[in-house]
């Protein structure tokens, strides 16, 4: 049960976010421009270096809802078992999954942000630039990284309520991934268990 | 040395925030929000729980910032300067509020990590007077110090040693807020102060045109995100 009196029947991040319009709005902007604005990385990439800091954070919602829209973001629906698949592996270790050089050492940096800011060495920065990667795609993956240690605090710190099986985040990865943050789904709260039907 | 090429004589997260325009409404909206909105907590409150959780964060730029501003909404003296320090090494018996200790401790167990927020912190919490959206602001500032920290310290940026630096900046912060404090017109203006000249490299281009070829225009993209 949520630490507060949140608003019944919407997931994770989402009841606190109605809790409280004014903290939502640069919330919701700060997510959109991170993970879906104009980039030199994919939004595959960014949502998955989000993914991986929520799997080192230990949160249930963001890193199964984002792992869902990095997986719509890598393909349509007939791939989207083995774009899960590849998520799974990529939080397990992602050294040694199929992703880029790159990819990869822009994730080292974030495992390392999620542990704490000095924990960023300059070799840690030498490896992901020497793959390839530009200041602002580093200054991006830290500010990822470091956002998702907010949203991850945000939504553990408070209980929320969040749905156990892979299959609930699907429309709601699609939603992540093609409607993006600035506006919720239209929810249909019926799976909720406390969800009282007015 | 900072990761990346930052503006210089800027310090902490307004150094990044300029190399790329488009974060910083945001994420000084989400700020004066939190720090200075309409709120039943005081500012000095808000401000003593960014620096507790930046203080156990180990981030010397935003613990001593936001203690100076703390300072500085209780009257800016010594002794003032004296009770942030006490707070930062142990809240339990500094001479506050029982309220306030119990949003310190939700604000140390956020800093830890999401799950660490007990059931019990919360009750006690509650049993001071807290309210749920008291408590909410406290685990969502919390959140917020534990990412700008690591924007801070994970681009490694600079930050001064001067107390008289926070002080006066503190002074600043308190008069214009965080949305204010991060314009870039203030900004330019601060680094050409700091700075004497105005005249390197860096300087000129945090004057004349952000770095990214992507950052062209806060502005808009602020707009983007907030479609009418």
């Amino acid at each position: 049960m949520p630490h507060i009196t949140l608003p019944d029947g919407l997931p994770g991040i989402t009841g606190p976010l109605a809790f409280r319009t004014e903290t939502a709005r640069p919330m919701r902007a700060l997510a959109e421009f991170l993970l879906r604005g104009p980039n030199t990385l994919s939004s595959a990439d960014r949502e998955i270096i989000a993914t991986y800091t929520s799997s080192q954070n230990d949160c249930h919602f963001c890193q199964t809802s984002h792992g869902a829209a990095a997986a719509h973001h890598l393909g349509g629906s007939s791939e989207l078992a083995s774009n899960f698949a590849l998520i799974s592996e990529i939080k397990r270790d992602f050294e040694s999954a199929p992703v880029s050089a790159k990819l990869k050492a822009l994730l080292n940096i974030a495992g390392h942000v999620q542990q704490g800011g000095k924990r960023v060495t300059t070799e840690v920065i030498a490896r992901a630039r020497k793959e390839g990667a530009t200041d602002t795609e580093i200054h991006d993956t830290v500010l990822i990284a470091a956002a998702f240690c907010m949203y991850n605090r945000y939504v553990d710190g408070l209980a929320t309520w969040a749905p156990q099986e892979q299959e609930a985040y699907i429309p709601m990865g699609a939603h992540m991934a093609h409607e993006g943050y600035i506006n919720p789904p239209a929810q249909k709260p019926a799976t909720h268990p406390e969800t009282v039907t007015a | 040395m900072p990761h990346i090429p930052l503006p210089e004589g800027v310090p902490g997260p307004r150094g990044p925030m300029l190399f790329r325009p488009e974060v910083a409404p945001p994420m000084s909206e989400l700020a004066e929000v939190l720090m200075r909105g309409p709120s039943t907590l005081t500012l000095a409150e808000r401000e003593l729980i960014g620096t507790y959780v930046s203080a156990r964060n180990d981030c010397r730029y935003c613990q001593t910032i936001h203690g100076a501003v703390a300072a500085h909404y209780l009257g800016a003296t010594e002794e003032q300067e004296r009770l942030v320090r006490q707070i930062k090494s142990d809240p339990s018996t500094a001479p506050i509020s029982p309220k306030l200790k119990a949003l310190l401790n939700i604000a140390g167990h956020v800093q830890q990590g999401g799950k660490q927020v007990t059931a019990e912190d919360i009750a006690e919490a509650r049993r001071q007077g807290a309210t749920d959206l008291e408590i909410h602001d406290t685990v969502l500032i919390a959140a917020n110090f534990c990412m700008m920290n690591r924007y801070v310290d994970g681009l490694a940026t600079w930050t001064p040693d001067d107390p008289d630096f926070y002080r006066e900046r503190a002074a600043g912060l308190a008069q214009r807020g965080y949305v204010g404090s991060s314009s870039r017109s203030y900004l330019c203006d601060s680094q050409k102060r700091l700075s004497g000249t105005g005249q390197d490299r860096r300087s000129l281009h945090c004057l004349e045109a952000p770095p990214s070829p992507l950052s062209s225009r806060p502005e808009e993209s602020w707009a983007f995100a907030h479609p009418r």
